[in-house]
């Protein structure tokens, strides 16, 4: 599946909701099935800064696709950082850079899309995207 | 006894909602809110009489002057300064800490030392290990105990004739824990030391006499007893404030410049350099009135009997940690088994309530329970047991999504 069609289907499935609890308690389930990152990644040059909670993140590439993991020791962050793996790993770098994240509002995270939220929703993003531009660089 | 619905009516925030529920807020550690009887002070201060002070001839600079300098003696009287020229106007805790710190500069040698608590805001950390980077003095730490006091033993040990200053909070920004500052001035004057108190977080709860405690230095901000943002104190004593050095050029601050030399103004135009924040401390003058008019023990025995609410309300709902238990003002820092702060504060941020959540900019302390932060309710006079009531209700709610 393309990055796009799989926002297309976190949407849908959100859609199902009709409040912001359930919204919350999904992602929250989506947080415990987060492909764990490997416990000796967990060091200091995989935690994106910016968040109230510590959240690590690794990619490696594996045929020409990049293969993200990551872990938070907070739940809600766990939950929004499997929501972006879900939409970027298992993608070409090229891919990955060009794709937008409109989707994030579409299910009603938009307010963890300001850049002074504490979660650093905004950093994450731009992690997965700063390592698709070096793998990319390196597939040049 | 307070009649807390008709304070309440004075807070017109109080009536706004979040995420589509009334807001709750219990943040007020983090700052308090402004009633309107500052608001208008502010909007009339810019309607009628907004000028710049201490020099114009003209009548608006006339009324601006002396409304800022009635305002320096309602915060010198609330804090029972003798002069009202030891009280300095800043613009808030840490430019008054910074203030201090950089005086010392040029009046510490190597070797000397100073000793802050292990209980201690980010602001008043930093300040005090660029001086000892800057001077080669040293810094030695009070510790803390398990329960959240500090180790009053250890302090006195700590103690000896190269203790140059001893900086300490008057109430712990992260637990809410009061110190016994008596104690500590008393001890640091024996051996000739200077004290500076913060005391930002105690301001709101208690009414400090400084002259009672015989304190060297005492500073807090505006903001956190109903009135506005940017503006602080610094309260010195006179002997101290005229050792030492301005701390900003600028204009206000001078006597006569020429290009050869410059000669300071006296106290406490030599520390308030430049235009001022002459709304917010007349301002902040008019919160100290609100305040005052109300009573800061009949503030205060309100809201401890807030906070002996929330505390057996809260560890009722199970798994509940309350880091800091005694001798407190109304603040409760607390974790849920091992639920992360920032989950609760999430959680219950969608359902109207404002807390404040993470490390307090006190990492030393988290650092200490080997925590990553933790959840702070901190309660004003304006709440209620009902806004309680909700809070414990939001919070097994998270408990419950989250575990």
């Amino acid at each position: 599946m393309t990055i796009q069609e799989i926002q297309e289907e976190i949407v849908d499935e959100f859609a199902m909701f009709d409040d912001w609890m359930q919204r919350y308690e999904y992602m929250i389930d989506l947080g415990k099935s987060l492909p764990l990152i490997d416990e000796s990644l967990k060091k200091d040059e995989n935690l994106i800064k910016g968040c109230q909670s510590k959240v690590w993140v690794h990619g490696e590439m594996k045929d020409d696709k990049i293969v993200f993991t990551a872990d938070s020791d907070a739940i809600i962050t766990k939950g929004i950082i499997a929501i972006l793996i879900r939409a970027f790993s298992n993608q070409h770098p090229s891919a990955i850079i060009e794709a937008n994240t409109a989707f994030i509002d579409e299910i009603g995270l938009k307010e963890h899309l300001s850049p002074t939220r504490a979660n650093g929703l905004v950093s994450m993003i731009k992690q997965l995207k700063l390592y698709a531009i070096a793998y990319q660089t390196q597939l040049n | 006894m307070l009649d807390i619905q008709k304070i309440r009516k004075d807070f017109p925030i109080l009536n706004r909602e979040v995420n589509g529920k009334p807001l709750i807020y219990f943040d007020n550690a983090a700052t308090s809110q402004t009633p309107q009887q500052v608001i208008d002070c502010i909007v009339d201060y810019y309607s009628r009489y907004n000028a710049n002070i201490h020099r114009g001839v003209h009548t608006l600079s006339q009324e601006a002057t002396d409304a800022y300098e009635e305002a320096r003696i309602k915060i010198q009287q609330h804090f029972n300064a003798a002069k009202p020229h030891e009280m300095i106007l800043t613009s808030g805790t840490t430019d008054s800490i910074n203030l201090v710190a950089n005086g010392f500069s040029s009046l510490l040698q190597k070797g000397d030392e100073i000793i802050v608590s292990a209980l201690e805001h980010h602001s008043n950390i930093v300040p005090w290990q660029m001086l000892c980077e800057h001077t080669g003095a040293i810094l030695k730490v009070i510790p803390m105990f398990e329960d959240g006091k500090l180790d009053m033993d250890a302090y006195v040990s700590l103690l000896n004739e190269n203790t140059k200053l001893v900086f300490c909070n008057h109430v712990s920004n992260a637990l809410g824990i009061i110190n016994p500052i008596e104690f500590i001035i008393e001890k640091a004057h024996a051996v000739n030391a200077a004290v500076l108190i913060d005391g930002a977080q105690a301001s709101p709860h208690i009414k400090a006499d400084v002259q009672a405690l015989d304190v060297d230095f005492y500073v807090a901000s505006a903001h956190k007893i109903c009135g506005p943002t940017g503006v602080g104190l610094l309260y010195g004593k006179e002997a101290w404030l005229n050792k030492l050095p301005p701390y900003r050029g600028g204009g206000e601050m001078i006597d006569q410049v020429t290009f050869e030399k410059t000669t300071y103004a006296g106290l406490p135009h030599k520390f308030e350099a430049g235009t001022p924040n002459i709304c917010g401390v007349i301002a902040f003058g008019a919160a100290l009135d609100y305040m005052n008019n109300i009573g800061f023990d009949a503030i205060a025995a309100y809201e401890d009997e807030l906070l002996a609410y929330a505390t057996q309300k809260l560890l009722a709902v199970g798994d509940v940690t309350i880091y800091g238990t005694e001798n407190k003002v109304a603040v409760i820092s607390f974790n849920i088994a091992n639920i992360h702060p920032y989950d609760i504060g999430t959680i219950i941020d969608k359902l109207g309530i404002a807390v404040r959540t993470g490390h307090h900019c006190a990492q030393p302390i988290m650092d200490f329970y080997n925590i990553p932060g933790t959840v702070r309710a901190s309660f004003s006079f304006y709440n209620t047991k009902e806004e309680i009531d909700t809070f414990i209700e939001a919070i097994k709610k998270a408990k419950m999504m989250l575990s």
